[in-house]
């Protein structure tokens, strides 16, 4: 095991892709020469040159309409959004195009792409640059969505992601690059699909993912002083949804907070929310809260903007109120 | 060309025709649902165009592409049967009229979302260069995709990274009911590939031989130059937009004037005239096109329809 950035996992993860499998190439805006705005291509350029790490002009659909027809006849493009909120001027691609091709045209089309995007608030970057708008995405049946919130599990999943057949929207958090954490030395994947518990506990438990998981771990740890054990489910992916892990936790602390960035209205934390009372509602002791964004637009000043975000505080306050 | 060819390319003509024609019969008797968009009067664009492809060469066009499919090879039966949602169908019923396409016949489909496909098509021309090919994408549009973002997205990459792409504008004269003129900052639409220093020409489209002999030259031009090429044909649909159509937007002079100059009428009077063939061999071709289609609506009406398990079938590649 060694301890590695956030950063370095996925690097990692694209670089032995890379090597493995020379159908892998990268596609974005300041990929190749600037070396990644997040610096996770740094230095691919100089290894991989311009034919397998293609800067592109400033234009997000020819980015992932591209990336879509180079799929469609057999390579193995990575598509890089600079920030998820540029999706919104690729949404056609991303909810409209690769998530139907496979189906509609009877299965004879592949759409082995992967769309690496970087969201999340907590930059003062501005309502426009800073939104968790996941659960869009996790909407249309034809697209995976994974979202990971450990090292070891970026660079699984993303290795996994770009071995896929199908197209994936990969999402990364901007203020999580400099998570640490141990990732194992050999070759590994993880699948897509299947949530993780991360922390056993037997109180509450708690459902969230990518920077969800960041803040709730440091909320079981305060908890645990207090001797609250909190049991975290990781989704890890949002599309396909695994609740198995989520329904066999819930069944045996019967209490369960919700925990995401994005708004909380029509969120990934209503469906969880929903499907564990369609699905577990005898075993509900208590009614489930979600900890979510505040229904604004991501305002720039910094108090205002880590007051609409979720924090360590609300999921503390939260799993107390399930407990009452 | 061969007299041989010849014949065939009258052959592909009539027999677009002669499916569209019975398609609209069928979705008049509503065993077609959906849009459904007719090709008739343009057959000699896609026809023209296709005959000039080698096999390797990518074909991708937008929603009105029944005619387009039979060009490419996908057999009459396959087309009607996805025209009534069949599970023969080459899209097994999933696609329907809009949708139909064929990895076997290099076809890409099948678009609909207006200009969505032209970022596709350079892709197809990213993964050819990527594979260090020289394989040319064909990609087909109508005038009123050229006002829209994603052609200029794809037009300008095309350009920038020097893909094999020969980019085929169908102006027939109006996107929907809205006409050029009304919709379009320039007149021709071969100015907007002046303005990505793409190489381009205009052309007539309802003389087959002379969309063939463009086409040729244009897809020579791509291969080895490694360019992009744009080529805008001047053609009408001489039915509405899709079926329900009002047609308030046209004339029916206008209309008639355009009927003058049927694409299968001009290409028969060129054959006959060029002693290439006999009216009565001509007859003979468009005999055993009825037939064809007539045993092709049979193969359609008589087909399975998709089952239950198909519903769920084919959501994603992976197992």
């Amino acid at each position: 095991m060694a301890k590695i950035t956030m950063r370095e996992a996925i690097s990692q993860a694209l670089m032995e892709e890379m090597d493995r499998d020379p159908a892998v190439f990268i596609i974005g805006e300041e990929v190749g020469v600037w070396g990644g705005t997040y610096a996770v291509t740094k230095g691919f350029y100089d290894k991989y040159g311009p034919d397998r790490i293609k800067d592109t002009p400033i234009a997000e659909n020819a980015i992932i309409g591209a990336a879509i027809g180079a799929a469609m006849v057999g390579q193995r493009p990575i598509a890089e959004l600079m920030t998820i909120n540029f999706a919104f001027s690729a949404m056609d691609y991303i909810v409209n195009q690769a998530p139907k091709l496979h189906y509609m045209f009877g299965g004879q089309f592949k759409v082995p792409m992967v769309i690496r995007a970087v969201g999340g608030g907590g930059r003062q970057l501005g309502a426009t640059h800073s939104q968790t708008p996941d659960a869009i995405f996790a909407h249309f049946p034809g697209l995976k969505v994974v979202s990971p919130g450990t090292p070891e599990d970026a660079k699984g999943l993303l290795k996994s992601a770009i071995r896929s057949n199908d197209p994936i929207l990969f999402i990364e958090h901007a203020t999580m690059y400099q998570v640490r954490g141990d990732v194992p030395d050999e070759e590994y994947l993880i699948p897509i699909g299947k949530s993780k518990v991360q922390r056993a506990g037997k109180d509450v438990t708690i459902v969230t993912y990518c920077k969800g998981l960041e803040l709730s771990m440091k909320a079981a740890e305060d908890l645990a002083k207090e001797g609250i054990e909190v049991e975290i489910v990781d989704l890890r992916t949002l599309r396909p949804l695994d609740m198995e892990p989520v329904l066999e936790s819930f069944k045996k602390t019967n209490r369960a907070v919700v925990v995401e960035e994005g708004w909380k209205s029509y969120g990934v934390g209503s469906e969880i929310v929903s499907r564990i009372y369609e699905e577990a509602f005898d075993f509900v002791d208590a009614p489930i809260i979600r900890v979510a964004q505040k229904e604004v637009p991501l305002p720039y000043n910094r108090t205002l903007e880590q007051a609409a975000l979720p924090q360590v505080p609300d999921i503390i306050a939260a799993v107390k109120e399930v407990l009452k | 060309m061969k007299k041989e060819q010849q014949l065939d390319l009258y052959y592909q003509m009539v027999l677009i025709r002669r499916v569209e024609e019975r398609g609209a019969e069928l979705y008049q008797a509503g065993k077609i649902g959906g849009f459904m968009h007719l090709y008739i009067g343009q057959e000699a664009v896609s026809t023209g165009l296709i005959a000039a492809r080698e096999p390797r060469d990518r074909v991708i066009t937008a929603y009105r592409d029944h005619g387009v499919a039979l060009n490419c090879g996908i057999s009459v039966n396959e087309v009607m049967a996805e025209l009534l949602g069949k599970a023969t169908g080459m899209s097994k019923g999933k696609g329907g009229s809009m949708h139909m396409a064929s990895v076997e016949k290099n076809f890409w489909g099948g678009h609909a979302i207006v200009g969505g496909h032209l970022p596709i098509a350079a892709g197809l021309a990213t993964g050819d260069q990527y594979a260090k090919n020289d394989n040319v994408t064909i990609c087909m549009f109508g005038d009123g995709a050229t006002n829209i973002g994603y052609f200029h997205e794809a037009l300008n990459l095309a350009k920038t990274w020097k893909l094999r792409i020969l980019w085929v504008c169908e102006n027939n004269v109006y996107g929907m009911g809205t006409s050029v003129e009304r919709a379009s900052a320039v007149k021709e639409i071969r100015q907007k590939a002046e303005g990505y220093e793409m190489k381009n020409s205009r052309i007539g489209g309802m003389d087959v031989m002379e969309v063939y002999e463009a086409a040729k030259e244009a897809i020579a031009y791509v291969r080895e130059n490694s360019d992009p090429y744009f080529l805008e044909v001047d053609t009408y649909r001489f039915r509405g937009h899709s079926m329900g159509d009002p047609e308030r937007y046209r004339k029916q002079e206008e209309v008639k004037k355009w009927q003058e100059n049927d694409p299968i009428g001009i290409f028969r009077k060129h054959l006959t005239e060029k002693k290439a063939a006999s009216t009565k061999a001509l007859d003979e071709i468009e005999a055993r096109v009825d037939e064809e289609v007539n045993k092709a609506v049979e193969f359609a009406e008589t087909s399975p329809e998709p089952t239950m398990e198909d519903l769920f079938k084919d959501i994603y590649a992976d197992n």
